[in-house]
């Protein structure tokens, strides 16, 4: 279809379009590619080898020892298990609540939703840092309905549990707003179609919105697992909530290493390690999802 | 901030006489209400419970003298908070100065490096999807991990002075970037950009696959240069995201926490201090809870009236 | 306690949305709990040698009384105090716990922690600055203290025909900073000392204070702890002030120095002032390993005293916490945490029991320096601040910002916190 020269580069100029990329992807590896070198050495030889290309290079004193040491310093799988399925609850539950509510505001009518809208942008740019004291004594006096053996217990509190990492972060105000955007720009007629057949807002919803909202849906899922304060990179917050370390992510494990003695070795084979599943991810749904960002657009 | 036009075709709209029409809307209302407030409710709900709740405990706070942990009940001290913030802490002050500065040196650089990784990676050519992920990947590497390993690529004998070295053939000698005050907060925002760049490359290219091909091949026509034509078509064209862009990377940047946290802890000399790392110093390290949930409450009006005033300006130039 | 107050803060702003439910909560859960089980937490997740040591002792207690079981909770170390402190406005704290030495006085301030009821003929054979008091009462027992010392080789020092310092005659000032000169401009170093100023956790207060106190300054004016006025920026402070910044830049250190004396391990410093838990590391590497007492800057050699304790949570049984913490204390144990983690046992008895620390062990000077040279940190609730206050400035001074100015600033920082808490109660 596109004939222009930018989208076509003749093959004289490729070697000017590759050469830029290229030296950008080495800008963009090299970290990483020092973090898995260094994974493999000794203390020592990390420091030494500082200066040098032989910090990209598995050289010198290698070995697997660093990764075995982890697994002896930290629960890893446990650790794993638990970033894995907090994760999945926290995505799960937010794209059915954020896109429920940006399906609301975007395309029904409904007395209170300029006042809901406003809020909801204002609290966009509201750092969780910045709160964090008021949520922990918050949670700390919440109800829950547990569970002794098959009998409901109601009880008070809910800190040292998944639920105090799964439920403050299901909501999130950026989440709302794209699903919003997204669905205002679907056509328009759609729901009053779906009403002649008898649908009702449910199942209009659920049949006609969310498979045309394919890409949005995407996006958010990895905006959610990439960037909350509470999936892949959940740090702070655990580490005041949760007491039991059967409980406790994946990025709290980092500050195990950090004793008297700390082993660098160590740190870097255990940052790669819980790097390497996400970049694996991403890898394998590379291409949907950046064509899901494409297609949902950003939208007003 | 708009790409209304998506090139999917509206469904044929079912054809209905009027009056179905307007007695469906009339049941619709209600129906709509109910629904509506219904659809909405469990966010409004956690919304209120876990964002609007510690918010308003915030604010409340910061007009008393509440600490983390003290056997003394807080007390009422007014706008005692707020003046201290405002005319005692200059390290607050310097604070704000870092942290326009460095979102003043982050939007541009990463919005612009951004639209440039974008066009280069909209080409078509063989394995762009592999330059696509490599650009991405340290978006998806937490922040944290990213912080340690860059506070070992700045150090006097570190990756990143090697490599000057080398490219300069041994010109440059090299320095500790994070230990000099005049170089500490870019060494932060280079990382920084590092860092999010491919987030917002991904928000370009979305933009840029909105433009139809069409377009282009009029231009092509009328025999525009390739600058012409990214000056003409694509940049008008791209507008919605640019605002898009703008907004979210201003957030973040203001927002500048963990990398501080991390590599320098604010120093040396204040020069890498920012908002919310004085707002989790104060109000969590040195346990003064009052006084940090007033400087959350002075940077929640200065990001909110940043925030209308970019929307202000975006608007009035459509 | 806190919690109490919060929600009284709360309610009365017009958060009482909010505290419905914790009302509900008031009188429900925090502190002990009646079944006998004492939860204990420990600041060592990822450090397998202590927590052998830990678990050996809570197995021991368990397996001889039938009336308590203690369970063990692990946290790693940096974030310890975030998490106790967010227990703490819960009210969920366990009933055991241990605690960084100088953060006790804070932590029984804010009604953290109980007066123990031990015996005192057992807690007199503890190193004195192995436990923690805060207004004359114990509120902890530590099984270990650390001591740092002028890490060196010996080769070294004979090649640039420096004197080797004793507990009689360590280096004086002039001599001291002469030494690090010539270290460098002839000894071929590239620094003369390693500080490892990248350590920026409670490293700052604990290595670099006891210079200052050498000089004769302090971090806070201990006859009343109400004012850091005159210790902290008199003029004893600004010259330790000018004298620290000048290692740093005048080429003598280096301000970007990795945490653990990595500088010294390197060979890219000839000295390292380094605690004594990189000792064995240290004399691994090198065979020539001498731990040198530091030097005197006119009040005499000072070195950091207080590290780890144990504690008693202010809502625990105190009959059963304090049964496990006899247990814990006996001198079986503390040379036990000695071999395995090469820190001092903090009783002579144990010391005889250890390889390194016994009259004749290669650390042995370690435990004459702690005894000689310990200061400990200022025993105030508003040590907390003091701390991050001090490692803020110090940073500063480190990286060439005005001495004076910056201890004037960390002086009133200080000051407006002591006052702001009406005095933490002194």
């Amino acid at each position: 279809m596109t004939t222009t020269a930018l989208k076509h580069p003749a093959p004289a100029r490729r070697l000017w379009v590759y050469l830029p990329m290229t030296i950008l992807a080495g800008f963009f590896l090299f970290p990483i590619v020092f973090m898995v070198a260094a994974s493999l050495k000794t203390d020592h030889q990390i420091f030494a080898d500082m200066d040098s290309l032989r910090a990209f290079l598995p050289v010198g004193d290698v070995s697997f020892a660093n990764y075995a040491a982890v697994f002896d310093r930290v629960p890893f799988w446990r650790f794993l298990g638990n970033t894995l399925f907090v994760t999945f609850m926290v995505t799960a539950l937010g794209l059915v609540v954020n896109s429920m509510c940006g399906y609301a505001l975007a395309r029904m009518k409904w007395k209170g939703r300029g006042l809901v809208f406003g809020f909801i942008i204002a609290t966009l740019i509201l750092p969780f840092d910045t709160t964090i004291v008021p949520m922990v004594y918050l949670v700390a006096n919440l109800p829950w309905i547990g569970f002794d053996g098959f009998r409901p217990v109601l009880e008070i509190g809910w800190l040292n549990s998944y639920h105090v990492q799964i439920v403050p972060f299901i909501v999130n105000a950026f989440t709302i707003f794209l699903f919003a955007q997204y669905f205002k720009s679907l056509p328009k007629g759609l729901e009053e179609a779906a009403a002649m057949d008898g649908a009702g807002w449910l199942r209009t919803y659920w049949r006609i919105i969310v498979p045309l909202s394919k890409p949005v849906f995407a996006t958010v899922t990895i905006l959610m697992v990439v960037t909350s304060p509470a999936t892949w990179n959940a740090y702070l917050w655990p580490l005041m909530t949760v007491q039991s370390e059967e409980l406790r992510p994946v990025m709290v494990g980092v500050q195990y290493f950090f004793q008297l003695d700390t082993s660098w070795g160590e740190v870097m084979a255990y940052i790669s390690m819980i790097t390497i599943p996400m970049v694996a991810v991403f890898i394998a749904f590379q291409r949907s999802f950046i064509q899901s960002i494409a297609g949902a657009g950003m939208k007003d | 901030m708009t790409i209304a036009s998506t090139d999917r075709p509206a469904p044929a709209a079912p054809a209905a006489s009027h009056e179905a029409r307007r007695r469906r809307r009339g049941q619709f209302s209600r129906a709509e209400q109910r629904a509506g407030t219904a659809f909405a409710i469990p966010a409004i709900v956690l919304l209120l419970v876990f964002v609007i709740g510690p918010a308003v405990v915030a604010l409340a706070m910061s007009f008393t003298n509440a600490r983390l942990i003290s056997p003394v009940a807080p007390e009422f001290v007014g706008l005692d908070n707020f003046r201290r913030a405002f005319l005692d802490d200059a390290v607050f002050h310097r604070s704000i100065l870092n942290t326009f500065l460095f979102a003043g040196l982050v939007v541009p650089l990463q919005g612009g490096l951004g639209l440039v990784l974008a066009l280069l990676v909209n080409q078509k050519l063989a394995g762009r999807n592999f330059f696509r992920t490599v650009y991405f990947l340290p978006v998806i590497t937490s922040m944290v991990v990213i912080s340690l390993l860059w506070r070992f690529l700045y150090q006097e004998e570190g990756l990143v002075n090697s490599a000057l070295s080398m490219i300069t053939g041994g010109f440059y000698a090299g320095q500790a970037w994070l230990a000099n005050p005049s170089t500490a907060m870019f060494a932060i925002v280079v990382m920084s950009v590092w860092q999010g760049v491919g987030f917002h490359m991904v928000i370009w290219l979305a933009g840029l696959q909105t433009i139809p091909d069409v377009v282009y091949e009029a231009g092509a026509l009328d025999g525009c240069t390739p600058w012409q034509r990214f000056r003409h078509i694509t940049l008008p064209l791209l507008k919605p995201t640019s605002v898009f862009v703008l907004i979210t990377i201003t957030i973040a940047a203001m927002s500048l926490f963990v990398q501080v946290d991390v590599m320098t802890g604010g120093g040396p000399l204040n020069s890498t201090s920012s908002i919310v790392f004085q707002i989790v110093q104060k109000g969590f390290e040195q346990q003064q809870i009052g006084y940090g949930a007033a400087l959350s409450l002075i940077f929640f009006c200065m990001v909110f009236a940043l925030a209308l005033i970019q929307r202000r300006l975006t608007r009035d130039k459509d | 306690m806190q919690r109490r107050n919060l929600m009284k803060l709360a309610a009365a702003t017009g958060g009482a949305a909010l505290t419905g439910p914790a009302l509900a909560a008031c009188s429900a859960s925090s502190g002990g709990s009646s079944d006998g089980e004492l939860l204990l937490w420990t600041h060592s997740a990822g450090n397998e040698e202590e927590l052998a040591v830990t678990d050996q002792i809570i197995d021991t207690f368990n397996s001889r009384q039938d009336a308590y079981t203690v369970k063990r909770e692990s946290f790693p170390q940096g974030a310890y105090n975030d998490s106790v402190n967010a227990a703490a406005l819960s009210g969920d704290l366990p009933d055991l716990l241990d605690v960084d030495g100088p953060n006790v006085p804070n932590w029984a301030w804010a009604g953290h922690l109980q007066p123990l009821d031990l015996p005192s003929e057992l807690t007199d054979k503890f190193l004195p600055t192995a436990l923690g008091v805060f207004q004359d009462q114990l509120y902890s027992v530590g099984h270990w203290e650390a001591a740092c010392s002028i890490f060196a080789r010996e080769s070294v020092l004979e090649a640039a025909n420096v004197r080797i310092p004793t507990m009689d005659e360590p280096w004086g000032r002039e001599e001291f900073d002469e030494i690090l000169q010539r270290l460098v401009t002839d000894g071929g170093y590239q620094w003369a000392i390693d500080f490892s100023t990248a350590d920026i956790g409670e490293w700052y207060p604990y290595a670099y204070s006891p210079f200052l106190q050498s000089f004769g300054g302090d971090l806070i004016d201990r006859s009343s702890y109400l004012t850091a006025e005159g210790a902290l920026n008199g003029d004893a402070a600004v010259e330790w002030g000018r004298w620290f910044q000048g290692m740093f830049t005048g080429g003598l250190s280096n301000m970007e120095s990795p945490a653990g004396a990595e500088d010294f391990n390197q060979g890219a410093a000839a000295l390292a002032f380094n605690g004594n838990w990189g000792a064995l590391a240290a004399i691994d590497l090198y065979d020539d390993m001498l731990f040198l007492p530091p030097p005197d800057f006119g009040d005499g050699p000072k070195i950091g005293g207080g590290s780890w304790q144990w504690a008693v949570s202010a809502g625990a049984d105190p009959a059963g916490a304090n049964s496990w913490m006899e247990t814990a204390l006996s001198d079986e144990f503390v040379a036990e945490f000695a071999n395995l983690t090469g820190l001092i046992p903090a009783t002579e008895s144990a010391a005889d029991l250890t390889e390194h620390y016994r009259t004749d062990g290669d650390l042995r000077m370690m435990m004459d320096y702690s005894r000689a040279y310990a200061v400990l940190r200022p025993e105030t609730p508003a040590y907390t601040v003091i701390a991050s206050v001090f490692t803020k400035y110090a940073g500063d001074i480190i990286h060439g910002g005005d001495v004076a100015e910056a201890l004037d600033a960390a002086v009133s920082e200080i000051d407006a916190d002591i006052e702001s808490n009406s005095g933490y109660g002194f």
